[in-house]
C-alpha cells in the first residue's frame, strides 16, 4: 500500500526480509497467538484524501459557534483574550513542536531555556520562589497540590474554598479519593469564603486550606484574612490564581502563600473546547524539592558555558517508581512555550495593562446593566467576572443571544442551587464598547 | 544548529521597549483604587521582558536552531513512538470552530466538536476491542491512573475493598507504579523469564485475593510480545484481578491483535505516539482509557452519548469515579489524532505496524553482530541491544549516546528497561526510510569500531554539539531553578 507518511518501498521491503532471513511479514508476528490474532481488516471509516478530509472537516468545524465569528461574555476558568500573533509563529516552529522531553540536553538547549524562562516568569507573577515546567491543567495542578500538602504534613484533611471552580473541585476530590484524603468545602458567604465558618473547621488536622484568587464568581478573595487563620493551625496555604489578574492584584506570594498553582491559558493559549491548556505550579524554596513533574535548572558544561538541564529527577516517577508522590510523565510543554512567548510579548507593562483592562471593561459593563436594571450579586471587587439573576433559565437567554450572534454567560445553576437562573458573565479586555453595549441591550428583557 | 550562546530574554530586555498590541480602551475608565481595596493593588511589577516582537522572534528562532526535533533528524528513542507529525494535523487543530470553542457552550452550538469526539471514541473502540472509551485523561500517565481508578472502584463496589495490589511486570514503565501509588494501590513486581517474557510461574505465586490488576505492556518494553497473554489472562481473572493494558507501544499491534481480544478489561492509549500527536517538548498529550462493559459505569463523567441525532454529555453516572480532568480532556490533541485516523484508514493503520515491525527486525539484524543482543527472537516495533560488550573497552551506553549526537541523530533510550545491562533500546517507527535507517546502522557500526580502536572519541563524545555534558550533579546540589538579576550579576 502506498501513503504519503509509509517510504517503504516493494523493493526496500524485499532487501529488509532478506536481511532479516524471514520470507514474509506475516512471518514477523508469528509469535502473536492464533487464538489473539485479529483477522481480517478494522471496521472504521475508509481513508480519506488530503484534501477530501480538509474539506469534511472544515464543514465540521463550522457546525460549532466560535468566538471569532460570535462575541463571547463566556469565562468560567477558559477564556476569550488577545494572544499576539507572534505565538503561533513560534509554536509552528518544528524543533519545538515536534521534539520529545528534553533528556538529551545538548540537542535540547532550546527547549531547556524556554522552560527555565517560562518557570522565571510564573516566578515573577505569583510572588514565588520556584516553578515547574507545567501541569496538564490548572484544576489537576490543584489537586497535586492536595496531594503534596498531605504529604508534607503527614495530614489527612483538605478544606476547599466552594467558590472554586466546580470542575476543579471535582477533580481535587478524585484525587484525594485515590489518596485516602478526606475533602470538606468551606461554604462561602455573599460569594467570598467565609472566613467565619473557617475558624469552626480548621484545627490542627487539616493539611491545607484551598482558596481560588480571584475566586469562581470573579471575587478578590481577603488573602490577608485568610492567611493569618491558615497558618495559626500550621496547615498550607494554596491558592489558584488566574496568572493575568495578578498583572493587577497584589501576588499570592506577598501573602504568605505556600503553593501558588493555576493555569496559564489567558497567556496564549486558545480555548481550543478546554484543552489542553497549561496548569503552572509554584511554590516556596522550602517545598522545592516536592514539586511534582520536571524542573529546569541552570549549570554549566565541560568548558564551563552555561546550559540547562532536566533536574532533581529524583523527584520524579522515572526515578521513584512507586515511591514517588505523583506520576506525572507528559506535561504541557508547548503551551508553556506558547505562554512564554505571550508573556514576554505583553512584558512587564502589557499584563499589567491587560489585567486592568479587563477590570475596567468588566466594570463597564456592570454599569451598564445597573443602568438596564439589573442587581449584580455579591457585589464587590472583582476582577472580569461577575453574576446577574435573570428571569428566564440561562440555557434559553444563551440560545437567544446566540442567533444574534453572542455567546452569553455561564449558568451556575448547574453546580450551585441557590443560584438558579444566575448567569456567570466575562468581559475580556478584547469586547468593545460596542459590543458590551449591544449585550445589554439584548440582556434588558431578562432583568427580574 | 547555532553555536551561538543565547542570551535569556531578561537580559535582552531594554526599559521602554514594548512588544504587544492592545485592544483600545473605547470605555470610560476609572481609578484602580476604585475597584480594588489598597492591600490587593499589586505595588512591584512583575520583572518580564521589555523587548520588541522582532526581538522576540530572533530569540526564539535562535532557541529553535538549538533544538533536535524530529523534522531536524532520526530520532529512535525507544518506547516513545517518534513518528512524524503530519501537518494537516496541525491545520485542521487550528480551525476556528475547533481551537477557538467553548467548552461550556450550549450543547447545541458545538454539535460539531461533539461528533469529532464520539466518532473518535467509536474508531479507538474498534481499535482496541474496548466497549466503550472516555477521551478525558490529558497523557498517559493520566489515563493509566485514571484507569487504576476504575478498578480500585469495580472491587469496592463488590465489596471486595481488599484487592490493593497491583502487580507490575520489572520491565515496566516507571509511571505504572507511580500510577498505582498515587491510585491507593501498593506495586508487586513479577519478574521476567530468560527469554524476556512475564514468569508464569511468578506470577501465579504473587497473584491472589488481594490483587487488584495486572499492569502489562504488549508488546512489553523490550519490543517482544507477551506469547503466553491468554494464560496471564486466565492467572489473572480467576483469582478475581483485572487486567491492565499500557497502551504506549499499540503501534507494534495495529490491526494484529487487539487488547480486548487479549483479555484486558482496561487500555489507556498515547494518542501523542501511536496516533501522532506531536510531543510537543514534552507535551501536552492525550491518553485515553477504554474499558470492558462491565466497568462502564464507573467511567469519568460527563459521559458523551448519542440521543437520535444529537450528541449530548451525560451527568447522571452515580458510580463514576468523579471527574479526572475539567472540561472534556485535551480536545487540541484529540482533534489531531482523529484526522491522522482519518488519514490512515483500516489499510493504512495496518501497513503503519507492519513498516515499524520490518523497520526494527531489520535494524535488530544488522546491528546484531556489533552490538550484543539480549534476547534472539524477533522483536515488535522496537528491540534493545545491550552495550557490555562495549564496557569492557571503558565505554558506557551513555557515550555511545552522546557520540551520535555527533552524527545528527537523537540517541535512542538507554539505562531503561531497567532488566537490561547498558540498555539501548531503538524504535525507528514506520515513516523512516531505509536509507535513513541504513545511516544510522552505519553509525552505530562506526561507533562499535571507535570503541575498539579509539575509544577516547567516544568517551569524549559529543564533540560538535552547542553545548558540551553539562554538570547535572551541580544543577542538582545548587538549583538554579528561575533567573534573577542577582545570578546574572555574578556571571
Amino acid at each position: 500500500m502506498k501513503h504519503r507518511y509509509l517510504p517503504m518501498t516493494e523493493q526496500d521491503q524485499k532487501e529488509m526480509l532478506e536481511k532479516i532471513g524471514v520470507n514474509s511479514v506475516d512471518e514477523l508476528f508469528s509469535d502473536i497467538p492464533e487464538k489473539v490474532r485479529f483477522k481480517g481488516s478494522y471496521q472504521i471509516k475508509p481513508a480519506k484524501s488530503e484534501s477530501a478530509l480538509l474539506k469534511e472537516l472544515t464543514k465540521l468545524s463550522q457546525k460549532n459557534a466560535d468566538a471569532k465569528a460570535n462575541v463571547s461574555f463566556l469565562g468560567a476558568g477558559v477564556y476569550d483574550h488577545y494572544s499576539p500573533v507572534i505565538v503561533d509563529h513560534v509554536l509552528s516552529r518544528s524543533e519545538f513542536y515536534t521534539a520529545y522531553t528534553p533528556y538529551q540536553p545538548e540537542i535540547s538547549q532550546g527547549e531547556l531555556q524556554a522552560i527555565f524562562e517560562f518557570q522565571t516568569m510564573i516566578c515573577e507573577l505569583t510572588g514565588m520562589d520556584v516553578a515547574n515546567s507545567s501541569m496538564y491543567d490548572g484544576a489537576t495542578a490543584l489537586a497535586e497540590a492536595g496531594m503534596l500538602s498531605a504529604g508534607t504534613t503527614k495530614r489527612k484533611k483538605i478544606l476547599l474554598s466552594s467558590a472554586i471552580h466546580p470542575e476543579a473541585k471535582e477533580v481535587v476530590k478524585t484525587y484525594a479519593k485515590g489518596q485516602y484524603i478526606e475533602v470538606v468545602e468551606v461554604p462561602h458567604k455573599e460569594g467570598i469564603t467565609d472566613l467565619d465558618a473557617l475558624e469552626t473547621m480548621i484545627d490542627n488536622t487539616v493539611a491545607a486550606v484551598m482558596i481560588q484568587y480571584p475566586n469562581f464568581f470573579g471575587r478578590v478573595e481577603p488573602l490577608k484574612d485568610l492567611e493569618a487563620i491558615i497558618h495559626e493551625h500550621k496547615s498550607l496555604f494554596v491558592v489558584s490564581s488566574n496568572p493575568l489578574a495578578l498583572g493587577a492584584l497584589t501576588p499570592p506570594g506577598k501573602f504568605q502563600a505556600d503553593m501558588v498553582v493555576g493555569d496559564a491559558q489567558p497567556f496564549g493559549i486558545p480555548m481550543g473546547f478546554g484543552g489542553p491548556h497549561c496548569g503552572y505550579f509554584a511554590v516556596t524554596s522550602k517545598l522545592m524539592r516536592k514539586v511534582p513533574g520536571r524542573l529546569v535548572g541552570q549549570t554549566i558544561d565541560d568548558n564551563g558555558q552555561r546550559g540547562f538541564v532536566l533536574t532533581l529527577q529524583a523527584r520524579e516517577q522515572h526515578i521513584r517508581r512507586d515511591k514517588a508522590t505523583s506520576n506525572i510523565c507528559s506535561n504541557q510543554a508547548l503551551n508553556a512555550l506558547a505562554a512564554s512567548v505571550a508573556m514576554t510579548a505583553l512584558g512587564k507593562h502589557g499584563v499589567k495593562e491587560m489585567a486592568i483592562a479587563n477590570m475596567q471593561k468588566a466594570h463597564y459593563a456592570k454599569i451598564k446593566l445597573k443602568e438596564a436594571g439589573f442587581d449584580i450579586v455579591y457585589e464587590g471587587p472583582s476582577f472580569n467576572e461577575f453574576l446577574i439573576k435573570c428571569n428566564a433559565s440561562i440555557s434559553s437567554i444563551n440560545r437567544a443571544l446566540l442567533e444574534k450572534g453572542m455567546i452569553g454567560g455561564y449558568d451556575l445553576g448547574r453546580d450551585f442551587e441557590q443560584l438558579e437562573n444566575h448567569m456567570l458573565i466575562a468581559v475580556t479586555e478584547l469586547r468593545t464598547k460596542a459590543e458590551i453595549d449591544e449585550f445589554v441591550a439584548e440582556m434588558e428583557e431578562y432583568h427580574v | 544548529m547555532s553555536n551561538q550562546n543565547q542570551p535569556l530574554i531578561f537580559e535582552s530586555s531594554t526599559p521602554g521597549r514594548i512588544g504587544y498590541s492592545l485592544p483600545e480602551m473605547d470605555i470610560p475608565t476609572v481609578n484602580l483604587s476604585e475597584l480594588l481595596p489598597n492591600d490587593y493593588i499589586r505595588e512591584e511589577t512583575p520583572e518580564l521582558p521589555e523587548v520588541s516582537e522582532l526581538d522576540i522572534m530572533r530569540h526564539y528562532t535562535a532557541l529553535s536552531k538549538r533544538n533536535h526535533g524530529l523534522d531536524s533528524g532520526f530520532y529512535p528513542l525507544g518506547s516513545c513512538t517518534m513518528k512524524y507529525n503530519p501537518k494537516i494535523n496541525e491545520n485542521v487543530a487550528r480551525f476556528n470552530g475547533f481551537a477557538h470553542i467553548h467548552p461550556l457552550q450550549e450543547e447545541s452550538s458545538i454539535q460539531g466538536a461533539l461528533e469529532l469526539m464520539y466518532d473518535l471514541q467509536q474508531h479507538l473502540v474498534e481499535i482496541t476491542g474496548m466497549d466503550e472509551v472516555t477521551l478525558q485523561p490529558a497523557a498517559g500517565a493520566h489515563g493509566e491512573w485514571t484507569g487504576l481508578m476504575l478498578i480500585r472502584a469495580f472491587h469496592e463496589a463488590n465489596g471486595d475493598t481488599e484487592r490493593t495490589k497491583v502487580i507490575v511486570p520489572d520491565s515496566a514503565h516507571g509511571t505504572n507504579p507511580a500510577s498505582a501509588t498515587v491510585a491507593g494501590l501498593e506495586t508487586v513486581t513479577v519478574k521476567s523469564n530468560e527469554y524476556g517474557l512475564v514468569d508464569l510461574e511468578d506470577l501465579k505465586r504473587v497473584v491472589g485475593t488481594d490483587t487488584a490488576a495486572l499492569m502489562l505492556t504488549n508488546p512489553n518494553t523490550l519490543g517482544l510480545f507477551e506469547e503466553n497473554i491468554l494464560e496471564m489472562a486466565e492467572i489473572v481473572h480467576s483469582a478475581g484481578g483485572k487486567l491492565y493494558y499500557d497502551g504506549a507501544n499499540l503501534n507494534a499491534v495495529l490491526s494484529k491483535a487487539r487488547p480486548g481480544d487479549m483479555g484486558f478489561d482496561v487500555v489507556h492509549l498515547n494518542l501523542h505516539k501511536t496516533f501522532t500527536g506531536p510531543h510537543g517538548g514534552g507535551g501536552p498529550g492525550s491518553g485515553p482509557v477504554g474499558v470492558k462493559a462491565d466497568l462502564i459505569p464507573f467511567l469519568p463523567k460527563p459521559v458523551l452519548t448519542k440521543v437520535g441525532d444529537e450528541f449530548v454529555f451525560d451527568y447522571n453516572r452515580p458510580q463514576a469515579i468523579g471527574r479526572v480532568k475539567p472540561y472534556y480532556g485535551n480536545f487540541g490533541i484529540n482533534v489531531r489524532a482523529y484526522t491522522y485516523i482519518r488519514s490512515m484508514g483500516p489499510d493504512g493503520l495496518k501497513a503503519v505496524t507492519e513498516n515499524a515491525v520490518l523497520n526494527a527486525n531489520y535494524m535488530m539484524r544488522r546491528l546484531a553482530e556489533f552490538y550484543d543482543l539480549p534476547f534472539d527472537r524477533h522483536c515488535k516495533h522496537e528491540f534493545v541491544l545491550s552495550g557490555r560488550r562495549q564496557k569492557k573497552l571503558g565505554v558506557r551506553t551513555l557515550d555511545i549516546a552522546k557520540r551520535l549526537l555527533d552524527f545528527g541523530y537523537h540517541p535512542p533510550t538507554i539505562y531503561f528497561p531497567l532488566n537490561v545491562e547498558e540498555c539501548i533500546m531503538i524504535e525507528p517507527t514506520e515513516t523512516e526510510s531505509k536509507e535513513t535507517l541504513d545511516s544510522f546502522i552505519d553509525a552505530m557500526i562506526q561507533i562499535a569500531k571507535e570503541a575498539e580502536e579509539t575509544p577516547e572519541v567516544v568517551q569524549e563524545a559529543p564533540h560538535t554539539t552547542v553545548i558540551g555534558r553539562l554538570d547535572e550533579t551541580l544543577a542538582a546540589r545548587k538549583p538554579v531553578l528561575r533567573y534573577t538579576k542577582k545570578i546574572a550579576d555574578l556571571k
